[in-house]
């Protein structure tokens, strides 16, 4: 069976597929990647599912030793990522042979990379999921971050790989101050008009608070009406709630399936990835759009993996 | 009349009002069970609250006027009457001083002797309005309200799973270890959440649950036997009353 070894972990590698679904009604959240897109371009280049298992590496990329041949592709932040200390490119389909080191180093930009390896991770299916819970200790590898020593098997590659590049017009840009957009409400009645406006007109930085389950955001304080709180209910990726301190905070992968503070606004999904690369310090900008334009945004996002499933 | 409003774009909200209360809980089973039947194609998943159903969707499967009308569609044929059935579960609670580390505070608190407060906190049939802030973590209905006892001023580092507590009017049990400040009255050798069993949830939202003592011998019994996955949770149906 194919196999890999990590011989360096880097700064936080956990194993996540595009998250366990079906199980919020039980207050389970649904993890995954962080960064949807680049996660499926990832394994869109080497024949996989697009919901196969990768590595996703946090700011310092792994060390991987290959003990069998297949084909890998990485995709998101640029880690400076060589094979026997040789560069290799992003965003296309490599061909690695057995006995190979994959090295990554730091983040040139962006925060989070996706390594995908044909036929996918092979650990245990926890809830219909692969992804790594790391609050609840399950999923993934043994329900934790990757160590030094750990080995993981791949499943069974498509026997239709071709070596393919994804095409400059959809590799992403990653951006340090984001513009980033959502839709209004479900709660802005909990805010003043002034609240509101300041959600609208400021900007916003990514605090040392934030992790896979939520980014605390600093900047100006947003005014409710009178209280914060809502009685609680359901929450999505990307929902932004303003609990009293006025500061909001947005809801990422990791994120509690209900809430009880006013929810101002939600990113849109073609945004979040956007999103999941930025780091402490960034800064962000809300810009307010409709429904409708926020599914065209999604769906030419998509494109690039027209005629796959 | 309910609200339907977008959260982002993957998911909408059904609101059925703004109360609080037993009916509209049946109310949301029941439009719930419907929407399931319904197997939509699109449709991912539903989070049930107090008040409201998040319906999860994929907009590239389902285009989000179609699922909004299905939605206002569905509100007209719903009534309690589908939902005349909900299901109780029996939860074996030892009330043992070994376990009930706060329970001579509450006694002291509420001027209820301990078999007192035994009684009363066994008692009601409790609603799970809903489950949230940790896997299987139900926010319970119906605590006789006598029991209530504030939170500890020293919150615990470590609470053990299966405690089971009291914050304020409201009881509950813990589905996992974690810090926190509830009055801790009993616990039960039930796992509400156990990821890696054949069932993973022990309760639903809609379910009604009835606390029964034990002792520290028959916790130890079904505290094995739920280990070996070999222990039948009592569940009965009853006769909702409206």
């Amino acid at each position: 069976m194919a196999k890999i070894k990590i011989i360096k972990a880097g700064m936080l590698s956990t194993i996540q597929d595009l998250g366990r679904y079906g199980f919020q009604e039980f207050g389970m959240p649904v993890s995954g990647a962080m960064d949807h897109y680049s996660m499926k371009l990832a394994n869109f280049l080497v024949g996989n599912n697009l919901n196969s298992a990768v590595i996703e590496a946090t700011v310092i990329g792994p060390e991987i030793f290959f003990e069998a041949d297949c084909y890998i592709a990485i995709c998101g932040a640029d880690m400076n990522a060589k094979l026997n200390n040789e560069s290799v490119n992003m965003y296309q389909t490599i061909s690695v042979k057995s006995g190979t080191t994959l090295k990554m180093g730091a983040v040139k930009d962006g925060f989070r990379t996706y390594i995908a390896f044909s036929g996918g991770i092979d650990v245990p299916l926890i809830m219909n999921s692969r992804s790594t819970y790391l609050r609840g200790k399950i999923g993934g590898h043994g329900g934790r971050q990757l160590i030094p020593k750990d080995e993981l098997n791949l499943g069974k590659e498509s026997s239709t790989i071709t070596q393919k590049k994804i095409d400059e017009k959809f590799i992403p840009i990653w951006s340090e101050n984001l513009v980033c957009r959502i839709i209004a409400g479900p709660e802005i009645h909990k805010f003043k008009l002034t609240g509101i406006n300041t959600f609208l007109n400021s900007t916003y930085s990514i605090s040392l608070e934030s992790d896979r389950m939520g980014y605390r955001l600093n900047g100006e304080r947003i005014a409710h009406r009178s209280s914060p709180d809502i009685i609680s209910a359901g929450i999505a990726f990307g929902t932004i709630q303003v609990p009293g301190h006025g500061e909001p905070i947005i809801m990422m992968a990791d994120h509690q399936t209900t809430g009880g503070y006013a929810k101002i606004a939600n990113v849109i999904s073609a945004d979040l990835p956007y999103l999941a690369q930025m780091k402490q310090g960034d800064t962000i900008e809300f810009e307010e759009i409709k429904l409708e334009e926020a599914h065209e945004l999604l769906q030419n996002q998509n494109k690039v993996f027209e005629g796959i499933k | 009349m309910n609200t339907y409003l977008p959260l982002g774009d993957s998911a909408f909200i059904v609101k059925f009002g703004e109360a609080i209360s037993e009916e509209t809980n049946a109310i949301i089973s029941s439009y719930s069970k419907q929407l399931i039947k319904l197997d939509v194609k699109g449709i991912i998943e539903l989070i049930p609250s107090y008040n409201e159903i998040l319906v999860v969707y994929n907009p590239m499967e389902i285009d989000y006027k179609i699922l909004v009308q299905l939605l206002k569609d569905l509100e007209n044929t719903i009534s309690i009457n589908d939902s005349m059935e909900r299901e109780l579960i029996r939860i074996p609670v030892c009330y043992d001083e070994k376990f009930a580390l706060d329970l001579d505070f509450v006694s002291e608190h509420t001027e209820l002797s301990i078999k007192e407060i035994i009684r009363s906190h066994s008692e009601p049939n409790y609603l799970v309005y809903m489950l949230g802030f940790t896997p299987g973590f139900p926010y319970l209905g119906g605590m006789n309200k006598q029991l209530s006892s504030p939170r500890k001023v020293n919150p615990r580092t470590k609470v053990e799973v299966g405690s089971v507590g009291i914050a304020d009017s409201q009881t509950g049990i813990y589905p996992i270890e974690s810090p926190g400040g509830w009055q801790i009255i009993g616990k039960t050798p039930l796992k509400l959440y156990a990821p890696l069993s054949r069932e993973n949830f022990l309760l639903k939202s809609g379910n009604f649950i009835k606390f029964y003592p034990i002792d520290i011998a028959e916790f130890e019994e079904i505290e094995w036997r739920v280990k070996q996955d070999k222990y039948t949770v009592k569940r009965e149906l009853i006769p909702y009353n409206g």
